[in-house]
C-alpha cells in the first residue's frame, strides 16, 4: 500500500457552507444551517481516503463540494495544484475527466428510462471522448456480461445495479474515484463483493479513492487515511488502524462504540 | 417498463378510438356528401340509408359526425400541440434554471395567461383576425399553454432532485443535455398524460366557439355547429341535437379517461406498489 507519501491531490481550505432554510416569517430570513464549518483537508495522490460520520455530519456537502457539484460559502478547494472553486461548468471539464463519482443508491443513481449501454458511456459522451469498445471492457472489468449492455436498470439487482454505477464512473479513465456510502444501500451480503470490487479496481488502475461512509469499518476495510466528521467538522484525522486502536476524539470513541460486534469480537 | 391495462385506459382508449377510426375513414368515404343540400331530403327520418336522419338543409347527419370527428381532432391536436411546444420548454426551463427571478417571471407570466379564459381569448382573436379554425386552434392551444408548463415545472423540479442527475451532471454533462437526454424522458409521461386531459378541453372549447360562431366556418361540419344549428328545432327534431351532443361528451369523456388511464398506466410509483404484491 502507498504510504503518504504521494503529492498532494486534492486540499481542501476553511471550507464552509451555509443553508438557509426556506422562510417561515415575512420579516426574518430563513434560518441558516451550518452543514460545514471550516473543514481542511489534503488528499495525496494514490492514497485511500476515507471520510466517516453519521447523518447530518456534513460529510455528503464536502463531497459535493469536492466534486464541485455545489459551491462553498467560503473557503477554497484545489485539485492537482489548480482551484476549482467558484468555476463554471465549462471550465471544470478536467475535473470532470479525472474525478468521478459512484453514489450511494444505484436505484435513484442510474437514469431509469437509459439502457446500460448508454449510461456506461454517458461521461465519454458528455466529454466528446470515443465510446468503441469500451463500454464491454468496462462492464467486463466490473463482473457483468457483455449482453448486459442492452438492458434497463430496473432489471439488475443492487449489487448489480452498483457494478454498472462503477463501469460508467471508470469509463472516462478518472485519476480520483470518489465513493459516497457505495454500499450502505444494498443487501449486506453482496456489500463485500462490491468493497472487493472497488479496492481491486483501485490496486489495478492505481487511483485515488475518496471513500464516504458512516460505518468506521467499511472504511477500516478499504482505507488507510480516516477523517472523522462531526457537526460539520473534522474531529480527527489518521491513519485507520491508529484511529481504530486509539481514537483520540470522544466523537470517533461513540462512533466506534456503534459499530456491531459478534460477542465481543472487534 | 408497462403497468397493468386499466379500465379507464381501456374505455378511453376505445372510445378515442372510434373517433379517430370516423375521422380517417371520412377521408376516403361517408355514406352522403355531408355538404350536399337536398331541400326534399329535408328532416329526412333516419333510415333507407341515412342512418341518423338529415338536418333542415337536408344534409346527412352521419356524415357530417363523420367529418365534424375530424374538425374536433384537427383543433384539437393543432391546439395541444402549439400549447405543448411552447409550454413544456417554459416548464422545464422554468424548473431546471438555478436563476430564481427567471423561475418566478416564467411562472407569474404564465399565471395571467391562465386568468385568461380560453373563450375570451379566442372571441377577441375571432374579432381581431376574423373568426375561424384557425384563430379558434390558436386560441384554444395559447390559452392551455399555463397547464403545460405548470405541469412540466412541477414534474422536473421532481426530477431535479434525483441523484441521476446529479450523476448526469458530474458525469460533465451541460445544461442542456441534462433537459433532453433525462429531464424530458423521464417527465413524458406526466406530459402525455397532460395532452390527453388537453385535448379533452380543446374539443369541448372548439365546440363551444363553433357553437357561437367563432370557431369553424361554413360549410366543414363541426359538432358545435351542429349543435347551433340544431337549436331551433331542440323541441321539434331533438335527434338533431341529440347525436352531435352525444358525439361531444363522448369525446371528452374519452380523452379524460384515456388520461387518467395513463395516469395509472405510467405511474412509476403505482408500478413498485404493483410490483411489490
Amino acid at each position: 500500500m502507498p504510504t503518504h507519501a504521494g503529492t498532494p491531490l486534492i486540499e481542501a481550505s476553511g471550507l464552509t457552507r451555509v443553508y438557509h432554510r426556506p422562510r417561515t416569517s415575512l420579516t426574518r430570513p430563513g434560518e441558516p444551517v451550518h452543514a460545514l464549518r471550516g473543514v481542511s483537508l489534503t488528499i495525496r495522490k494514490g492514497e485511500r481516503f476515507g471520510i466517516v460520520g453519521e447523518s447530518g455530519s456534513g460529510k455528503s456537502t464536502l463531497l459535493r463540494l469536492l466534486c464541485a457539484l455545489d459551491r462553498p460559502t467560503a473557503g477554497s478547494i484545489r485539485f492537482d495544484g489548480r482551484e476549482i472553486t467558484g468555476l463554471p461548468e465549462r471550465r471544470l471539464r478536467f475535473l470532470r475527466h479525472s474525478l468521478q463519482i459512484v453514489f450511494q443508491d444505484p436505484m435513484s443513481s442510474l437514469d431509469p428510462r437509459m439502457r446500460v449501454r448508454d449510461l456506461v458511456a454517458e461521461p465519454l459522451v458528455a466529454l466528446g471522448e470515443p465510446v468503441g469498445d469500451r463500454v464491454t471492457e468496462l462492464l467486463d472489468a466490473v463482473g457483468l456480461p457483455a449482453t448486459a449492455a442492452g438492458r434497463y436498470p430496473h432489471q439488475f439487482s443492487g449489487g448489480q445495479r452498483q457494478r454498472i454505477a462503477i463501469a460508467r464512473a471508470l469509463a472516462p479513465r478518472p485519476k480520483v474515484l470518489v465513493a459516497d456510502e457505495p454500499v450502505s444501500a444494498l443487501d449486506v451480503s453482496v456489500r463485500g463483493q462490491i468493497l472487493n470490487l472497488l479496492a481491486d479496481l483501485v490496486d489495478e488502475l492505481g487511483l485515488t479513492l475518496v471513500f464516504v461512509s458512516h460505518d468506521l469499518s467499511v472504511v477500516r476495510h478499504v482505507c488507510e487515511t480516516v477523517a472523522v466528521m462531526n457537526d460539520g467538522e473534522i474531529v480527527e484525522t489518521g491513519a485507520v488502524d491508529d484511529v481504530w486502536a486509539e481514537p483520540r476524539h470522544a466523537y470517533t470513541r461513540t462512533l466506534l462504540q456503534a459499530v456491531p460486534t459478534l460477542e465481543g469480537f472487534r | 417498463m408497462r403497468g397493468r391495462l386499466n379500465a379507464s385506459l381501456v374505455t378511453g382508449g376505445v372510445l378515442v378510438g372510434i373517433v379517430v377510426l370516423a375521422a380517417l375513414v371520412s377521408f376516403v368515404w361517408t355514406p352522403h356528401d355531408p355538404t350536399l343540400v337536398d331541400a326534399a331530403g329535408k328532416l329526412r327520418e333516419p333510415g333507407d340509408g341515412y342512418l341518423l336522419g338529415a338536418d333542415k338543409f337536408g344534409r346527412d347527419t352521419f356524415s357530417q359526425l363523420m367529418v365534424g370527428a375530424r374538425t374536433t381532432l384537427y383543433v384539437g391536436i393543432v391546439a395541444v400541440g402549439i400549447a405543448a411546444a411552447i409550454g413544456v420548454p417554459l416548464g422545464v426551463i422554468a424548473g431546471m434554471t438555478p436563476l430564481g427571478w427567471l423561475s418566478e417571471l416564467i411562472m407569474r407570466v404564465n399565471d395571467l395567461v391562465f386568468a385568461f379564459p380560453a373563450l375570451l381569448l379566442a372571441v377577441m382573436l375571432g374579432a381581431v383576425y376574423g373568426a375561424g379554425t384557425l384563430t379558434a386552434m390558436i386560441a384554444i392551444g395559447v390559452a392551455t399553454v399555463p397547464a403545460f408548463a405548470r405541469v412540466a415545472r412541477a414534474a422536473t423540479l421532481q426530477v431535479m432532485v434525483t441523484d441521476y442527475i446529479l450523476a448526469a451532471r458530474a458525469a460533465g454533462r451541460r445544461r442542456a443535455a441534462v433537459a433532453f437526454r433525462h429531464v424530458l424522458p423521464n417527465i413524458s409521461s406526466v406530459l402525455i398524460v397532460q395532452a390527453s386531459v388537453s385535448f379533452a378541453i380543446a374539443i369541448l372549447a372548439e365546440a363551444a366557439l363553433s357553437f357561437l360562431g367563432f370557431g369553424t366556418r361554413p360549410p366543414t361540419p363541426s359538432w358545435g355547429r351542429m349543435l347551433q344549428e340544431s337549436q331551433e328545432l331542440l323541441f321539434s327534431t331533438p335527434r338533431l341535437a341529440l347525436w352531435p351532443g352525444l358525439a361531444i361528451a363522448l369525446a371528452v369523456l374519452g380523452f379524460n379517461l384515456l388520461g387518467d388511464g395513463l395516469r395509472d398506466y405510467l405511474d412509476p410509483k403505482l408500478r413498485r406498489i404493483r410490483a411489490e404484491r
